[in-house]
């Protein structure tokens, strides 16, 4: 009984820091209608901060508290505010989301950089020095005590400041209708801004309380957040007393499972991930809906034309040969990840780019794909990658019956605590037997990888692999082209456009969104089993949620509609990363940090920056003199390279030059070209013959109100 | 009759289309002006303009006499314009005691606001504790109503009112924007049906194409007119 007490004590304790990281997002969510990923990371950096302020630099404890609380946390929630998220605010949820998983993804990477992860730093507790008093037989540290009364002042304040206050009131009318706001007197700017400024302070308050009684680091703080989701997730993001008793659950069910959960090789890791595992249920379990809000704006999809991909199929597969010939051994290891990653984050374009479903999961699907491959396809059998695929459609299909009952924000989240489950539980799993069959995963540390004979061809060296990473990114490329061209591509659009429609119009949405997830995991399936052969050995590590992020970061910049966006997004994660790390050692801190900073720039390029680049591109593409001109430039390089009369970089820097010169001038002949003086709208179809593309332009631009 | 609020020549545009050509309209204190015509005709742009929801291209807004041109829609609330949007002008998620609460910014006490509602609409004390998203199309649009009411406003600005609604519940509503305008606030209110609104009109303005085709007094000539107008004939 005193052992069952002292952990409800812990657990209670636990759970009002939880309570206190769960109010804040609630109060950001109801107020601003974001759902703060990155709430956690702003605790994260808060308990950084004030570690430095009081064990770095040695400032009265006092002192630092006000520094942080009242200084710091305010002005990083008017940065989030103003910065970050007011770009996307006229965008849609999915922007949103997006804004706050590149903070989460860029403050983990800031923390790391600032503080060295290396370096072990602890907190010391509150009150540390005056002696615990018992209730009943429990010991109850000073610490904890005044963890739960900030709690419950937190619970009190919050509750009155809005429900019985108008800046409370002002705040959530906000989420309901910014222009309407503004026609009552009020000040939507402002509103958020408080809202962002109250948060923060809630994220600092709870990262400073849990930071003396976890290690200092930097994305396990983060995700302790986890924990705070669940809580939130019980009350439905809206009511704080329902988020305080979510943490109760979650802060008790912790401890007991530390207490009492039965010691053998297969349960350590069913603690840590309890708290995603609680999180999914509760996200299943409790009815829960979107905020009405008149905010939802949804970007159209542009479709490939047949010839263009293949002409983009072509180029892709061209460019792999050129680096399998131009690189060197080991920079063929670092950049082939160009072609397996562009794999996985292709596999975002008809998961979130068409169907409008967003997953958080993507490198976990890639993380099963490539552990059946490494031990399915040990000795090259080419026939494992097919398994590797269908084991990982087969798990993506499971975690899309759940997404039936999700989406946007929610599905983000569920998908989110999938990949803890198995970064935290499932992938450190030793060695066990299912139905007679010995299942291995990661066993615990790494598996070596081989690559797969094809037709009696070992492709056994990198520059083999990374070609047919190439030539895999280029049909995989013509598969989610295909699919965007036809039936299933439009009832996918149709789900994203309006789920109920598509119902109403006889539409499966199980059956759609199982093929949906099946297909995008099936994808990243091949691009996980692409990456372990070209790495030679994989760890659970290189598969977990944190890893993941700028991938999907990186995928979401490059625009979730595009086909080109593999392509994209595997050179712009891998690419300038790796060079700029060769070139300049010292920046790798700063390369960490650039997925982040990417994310953040979405606002300026919602439709993205394939659909951009194609754009700006296209007067080379189109031009008669241009376009084989740095075809014959290119070509000419690839000899002299292939002859080793000019190094890997010379020859990169030069393909780059003249590509954009020759752009540059495309550009500058097709401006020259005479052109039609502009019509002004009405006098469309009587100063100037109408076009088939008019009526788009038209109902486009009456369709912006 | 000194106008309170004024338009003139005020053209504005979504991108590069243009929607209102150089309206020119004038409503007085005590009056009601309806502003009628087909879809797509400029009547909601007209009101958003007039309400800084949507920005002028060229023209002039005046209000009470004062020029109120480019003023943002907080500035406007303030100076005493309120707009009822097209489809519910309440905030959904808040309930109806905290709808309520919204409208004390021009300084009256939420006891004060309460009673002004209640009184006048009972229906809604007894949803005082539900979310506005949850009351019925005519319980929202009594709410809506109700921030015409309490907040003392110098121009109503009324959009499609009868949206969604039974004919009963519409006339009500229309008792209550005629009562409004007998306290001395001048009214703006569109309609695309016309019938309900030409009732308690004192003018009307027929907007087609982005300019105000005709106006006068609801009479049966521009009944008439309006009859040819939707139907596409003289009958």
């Amino acid at each position: 009984m005193e052992q069952f007490l002292t952990f409800g004590i812990v657990g209670l304790s636990t759970a009002a820091i939880y309570a206190v990281i769960g109010s804040g997002l609630v109060l950001t969510y109801t107020t601003t209608g974001v759902f703060n990923f990155a709430h956690g990371a702003a605790g994260m950096l808060s308990a950084f901060t004030y570690w430095q302020l009081t064990g770095g630099w040695g400032w009265p404890v006092p002192v630092a508290l006000a520094v942080v609380l009242l200084v710091l946390a305010p002005a990083f929630g008017l940065f989030v505010e103003k910065v970050v998220l007011r770009p996307v605010q006229a965008l849609g949820e999915a922007e949103r989301l997006v804004m706050t998983v590149a903070l989460l993804s860029g403050l983990i990477a800031v923390a790391r950089w600032i503080w060295d992860p290396n370096v072990p730093r602890t907190l010391p507790t509150f009150l540390a020095d005056r002696k615990p008093f018992h209730i009943g037989s429990a010991v109850v540290t000073w610490h904890q005590a005044l963890t739960m009364t900030v709690a419950v002042l937190v619970a009190v304040g919050l509750r009155i400041l809005l429900y019985r206050t108008r800046p409370g009131a002002e705040m959530r009318a906000t989420v309901d209708d910014r222009a309407l706001v503004g026609l009552t007197g009020a000040h939507p700017v402002r509103a958020n801004r408080t809202a962002w400024i109250l948060g923060t302070q809630l994220a600092a308050i709870g990262g400073i309380l849990i930071a003396p009684t976890v290690t200092l680091d930097a994305a396990q703080l983060s995700l302790l957040i986890v924990s705070a989701y669940t809580a939130a997730i019980f009350g439905r993001l809206r009511s704080v007393p329902l988020t305080f008793a979510g943490a109760i659950v979650v802060g008790c069910m912790e401890s007991y499972l530390t207490g009492y959960l039965p010691q053998n090789a297969y349960l350590p890791g069913l603690r840590l991930a309890a708290p995603a595992l609680l999180l999914f249920v509760a996200l299943l379990a409790f009815p829960h809906r979107r905020l009405r809000g008149r905010d939802r704006k949804l970007r159209p999809v542009p479709v490939p034309t047949a010839r263009g991909t293949a002409v983009f199929a072509v180029c892709v597969v061209a460019f792999g040969a050129v680096l399998a010939s131009a690189l060197g051994e080991a920079d063929l290891i670092t950049y082939g990840a160009i072609f397996s990653l562009g794999v996985v984050a292709l596999s975002y374009v008809p998961l979130a780019g068409y169907a409008g479903q967003i997953s958080l999961c993507q490198l976990s699907m890639a993380g099963i794909g490539a552990v059946v491959w490494a031990h399915l396809g040990a000795h090259g059998e080419f026939w494992a990658l097919g398994v590797a695929i269908l084991v990982s459609a087969v798990a993506g299909a499971v975690v899309a019956l759940p997404a039936l009952r999700l989406s946007g924000v929610y599905l983000a989240l569920g998908t989110a605590a999938f990949a803890v489950v198995l970064d935290r539980w499932i992938f450190t799993l030793p060695s066990f037997h299912l139905f007679g069959m010995r299942i291995a995963l990661f066993d615990q540390g790494s598996v070596d990888v081989a690559g797969p004979r094809l037709f009696g061809l070992a492709l056994d060296t990198a520059a083999k692999q990374l070609v047919f990473a190439a030539v895999c990114l280029a049909l995989a490329s013509l598969v989610v082209a295909a699919v965007r061209r036809g039936r299933f591509g439009r009832r996918l659009i149709a789900l994203r456009d309006s789920e109920a429609a598509y119902a109403t119009l006889g539409g499966s949405l199980l059956r759609a969104k199982v093929l949906v997830f099946a297909l995008s995991s099936g994808i990243a399936g091949l691009g996980g089993a692409l990456y372990g052969m070209q790495q030679r050995s994989i760890t659970a590590d290189q598969f977990n949620l944190v890893a993941g992020l700028p991938i999907f970061l990186v995928a979401v910049v490059g625009g979730l509609g595009a086909v080109g966006n593999g392509l994209f997004a595997g050179t712009a994660y891998i690419g300038p990363t790796n060079a700029l790390v060769a070139v300049a050692p010292w920046a790798q801190n700063l390369v960490a940090l650039l997925p982040g900073l990417a994310g953040i720039g979405l606002g300026h390029n919602p439709d993205g920056i394939v659909v951009r680049f194609r754009r700006e591109w296209e007067p080379l593409g189109r031009d008669r003199i241009a376009l084989p001109g740095l075809l014959c430039v290119l070509a000419l390089l690839w000899v002299l390279r292939l002859g080793d009369l000019i190094n890997g970089w010379t020859f990169l820097g030069c393909s780059v030059a003249a590509g954009v010169a020759l752009r540059i001038w495309a550009t500058a002949r097709q401006t020259a070209a005479p052109t039609e003086p502009e019509v002004p709208v009405e006098w469309w179809g009587l100063r100037r013959a109408w076009r088939p593309e008019d009526r788009e332009v038209l109902a486009r631009g009456l369709a912006a109100d | 009759m000194s106008a309170i609020l004024e338009l003139s020549g005020v053209r504005a545009a979504y991108d590069r289309i243009t929607v209102l050509h150089g309206v020119d309209l004038q409503v007085a204190a005590g009056q009601v002006v309806a502003l009628l015509g087909p879809n797509g005709a400029g009547k909601t742009t007209t009101l958003r303009v007039a309400s800084g929801v949507h920005p002028l291209e060229s023209g002039r807004l005046r209000l009470g006499g004062r020029d109120m041109t480019g003023a943002d829609p907080r500035d406007l609330a303030r100076a005493g314009v309120c707009l009822i949007p097209e489809g519910r002008g309440v905030f959904p998620n808040l309930s109806v005691r905290d709808n309520l609460l919204m409208m004390t910014f021009t300084g009256r006490s939420r006891a004060e606001i309460e009673e002004i509602a209640f009184q006048r609409f009972p229906i809604l004390h007894r949803r005082a504790s539900q979310a506005a998203g949850t009351l019925s199309g005519g319980e929202q649009q009594m709410l809506a109503l109700a921030r015409g009411l309490a907040t003392d406003p110098a121009v109503l600005l009324l959009d499609e009112l009868s949206m969604g609604l039974a004919p009963l519940i519409v006339g009500r509503l229309y008792e209550q924007v005629a009562e409004i305008a007998r306290q001395g606030v001048a009214v703006l209110v569109v309609e695309q049906f016309a019938a309900a609104v030409l009732d308690i009109a004192d003018h009307a303005a027929v907007l087609v194409r982005g300019r105000v085709q005709r106006q006068g007094h609801p009479d049966g000539g521009l009944r008439a007119e309006l009859s040819a107008l939707y139907l596409g004939s003289s009958a």
